[in-house]
């Protein structure tokens, strides 16, 4: 039990803690764990590098309550995004949905979707083929903040874009 | 309208105690407080040494699984003044009125090998009558708890006229792990949280499994290749293979149909979801919604013609229902918050759901005309009821806050009364009753 809590109270801080990207490399809470292993993360400063992906441009997008609207924020990052996609075309993207703790199982799962395709369809039209783009979703399988309080849903709520590479065929 | 609700709660609970005093032994479960029936159990007879440690363990199962109800409440042995040595003595009825036990079990267990045996007798105790005949059961003595629940559903039965539930299973997701990387494993149990069995190991997410109607098979959510697919699980051998949706970026949410010979499920594609119809023989698809909106959590009515499910086509969720080939649908919940998971009763007259309002969780149940709205359970988290065979009983999830916070099974009586914690370790959510078993 004193493990058990241990062990949220770290997850805790990392997810609150520096905005960087716990489930990315971490293993653990990534949920698909997409298709990026560490090793191929390369330097945060090198702007070919999946590390510059995520860290530097962001991962990720966050959505208010109940919605699949993306922010004026969102639309930044994910301009971020295409502009990398586009530089990097061995890269191929599984876009992750998810949803806070705040509904039944099955809808977060819809809704996750939705906020997925949202990002996918951002991004395709600002000229990423949608070849390279697959979404899914988690719900709210895979939460990212721990706590029961709108800080930790807000964090929760979002779409992360999960790099893979693979040489692209079409 | 909340407040309407509560005051409607009251007032059954006002209601006063609903019981045929004098008449023949007989319960009529009403929403209303029902005085319990009092019972009495002296253990088992054991007919062979070797049905000694049985005969006592199968009455005690007896005992709970009525007492458990709320709707029996036991005389306990301590206040017997006759004992029953024998299955074929006469019953001093004097003896059971004095001590006001208006129910007397009698029984008794034979072992023969890993046989088991257990006939049983129920007496109306002031009326001085057998209710019913003497009825016998046969099993394995590893299978010793069938044969108890087998008794206490007969009970069950001949006292209420309606059928039991206690020999029956749940499948549902076992749990364990931080919030933030639970492993889930699939699991089946009795109904009362004994002979727990894994199906799954914890490799990835399962979610929402759901008996076929016989019990044979289970379907589920599973996030094996990363996105969501729907998996069918032969409980006997526990193989398992993925079912052959539509075409489609996701396929969750999956019911079978009511002769376990079709499944309906939710298919995502470009952020919508709809609700789809496949045929396990022939593999043929039919769509069976076709709004932009989420539509997901189908349920078929008892007689297959209907599904009640969930739509955000209004703005946020809610229940509708519409024919079981699609169609036009009609709204049945118009009440504050949002609804979903809603389940069609077994007995066909109401539909359990899950309502979300001012920040609390509920299970409730109204009529399929979306009347007599009525909020079973209010929590943090509760979500995904499933009702009991014989539609007196409703199962759910329980989430706590926090960051330590965990799941667990309740059931409730859809009068509202008798919430109970399914004793299990560890964490467990999405529970799918099964029917009584043959």
């Amino acid at each position: 039990m004193t493990l058990f809590k241990k062990a949220a109270v770290l997850a805790l801080v990392l997810a609150t803690g520096a905005c960087t990207n716990p489930d990315r490399f971490g293993g653990g809470a990534g949920g698909a764990d997409g298709g990026m292993s560490a090793g191929m993360a390369g330097s945060a400063s090198d702007p070919t590098s999946p590390l510059f992906f995520n860290q530097t441009i962001g991962d990720r997008v966050l959505f208010a309550v109940d919605t699949s609207t993306i922010t004026p924020e969102g639309r930044t990052i994910l301009d971020g995004q295409a502009q990398w996609l586009l530089t990097n075309a061995d890269y191929r993207a599984v876009i992750e949905g998810h949803a806070d703790e705040q509904g039944t199982r099955e809808y977060n799962l819809a809704l996750g979707q939705r906020r997925a395709n949202a990002v996918r369809e951002y991004l395709v039209s600002r000229g990423v083929p949608v070849g390279r783009l697959q979404v899914t979703s988690f719900g709210k399988e895979r939460p990212i903040a721990v706590c029961s309080e709108e800080s930790c849903y807000a964090q929760n709520r979002r779409a992360v874009t999960v790099l893979s590479f693979s040489a692209v065929t079409s | 309208m909340m407040k309407r609700f509560l005051t409607l709660l009251v007032a059954l609970m006002l209601a006063g105690p609903v019981l045929a005093q004098g008449g023949p032994l007989r319960l009529t479960i009403t929403d209303g407080v029902i005085e319990p029936i009092t019972f009495a159990v002296p253990s088992f007879e054991a007919e062979s040494p070797a049905a000694q440690q049985a005969a006592s363990d199968i009455s005690r199962l007896v005992v709970q699984d009525l007492a458990g109800t709320g709707l029996f409440r036991e005389v306990p042995a301590t206040a017997f003044i006759s004992q029953v040595s024998s299955f074929v003595q006469p019953v001093a009825f004097a003896d059971w009125r004095a001590i006001n036990a208006q129910a007397l079990v009698v029984g008794a267990v034979n072992v023969s090998g890993d046989r088991l045996t257990v006939k049983f007798r129920l007496y109306d105790v002031f009326s001085g009558q057998e209710l019913g005949q003497g009825l016998q059961f046969a099993g394995t003595t590893a299978g010793w708890r069938r044969m108890g629940h087998k008794v206490a559903d007969a009970v069950y039965s001949r006292i209420t006229g309606e059928g039991g539930y206690f020999d029956s299973r749940v499948v549902f997701v076992s749990e364990s792990g931080p919030k933030d990387n639970r492993q889930k494993r699939l699991a089946i149990m009795d109904f009362d949280g004994a002979n727990v069995q894994f199906l799954t190991d914890s490799s990835s997410i399962v979610l929402a499994p759901r008996f076929s109607p016989n019990g044979d098979r289970v379907l589920y959510t599973s996030f094996e290749s990363g996105f969501p697919r729907i998996n069918v699980l032969n409980v006997a051998n526990v193989g398992r293979q993925q079912l052959q949706t539509a075409p489609g970026e996701m396929a969750f949410s999956p019911r079978f149909s009511r002769d376990g010979r079709q499944v309906i499920y939710s298919l995502s594609n470009g952020g919508n979801t709809d609700i789809y119809r496949t045929d396990l023989a022939t593999g043929q698809h039919i769509r069976l919604t076709s709004a932009p909106s989420i539509e997901t959590a189908p349920s078929l009515s008892p007689d297959g013609s209907q599904i009640v499910f969930e739509s955000d086509r209004s703005g946020n969720q809610q229940l509708y229902i519409m024919s079981a080939n699609g169609g036009e649908a009609r709204r049945i919940s118009f009440g504050e918050g949002r609804y979903g998971t809603p389940v069609w009763s077994p007995r066909g007259d109401l539909v359990a759901f899950t309502k979300q309002n001012a920040g609390r969780f509920h299970i409730g149940v109204m009529r399929i005309d979306g009347s007599e709205e009525r909020l079973l359970t209010s929590s943090f988290l509760d979500e995904g009821p499933t009702w009991s065979p014989n539609g007196r009983v409703i199962m759910f999830s329980r989430e706590t806050q926090g960051a330590g916070g965990t799941s667990s099974m309740y059931s409730v009586d859809i009068s509202g009364r008798n919430l109970k914690a399914v004793p299990l370790q560890g964490g467990a959510s999405d529970p799918s009753w099964g029917p009584l078993q043959p």
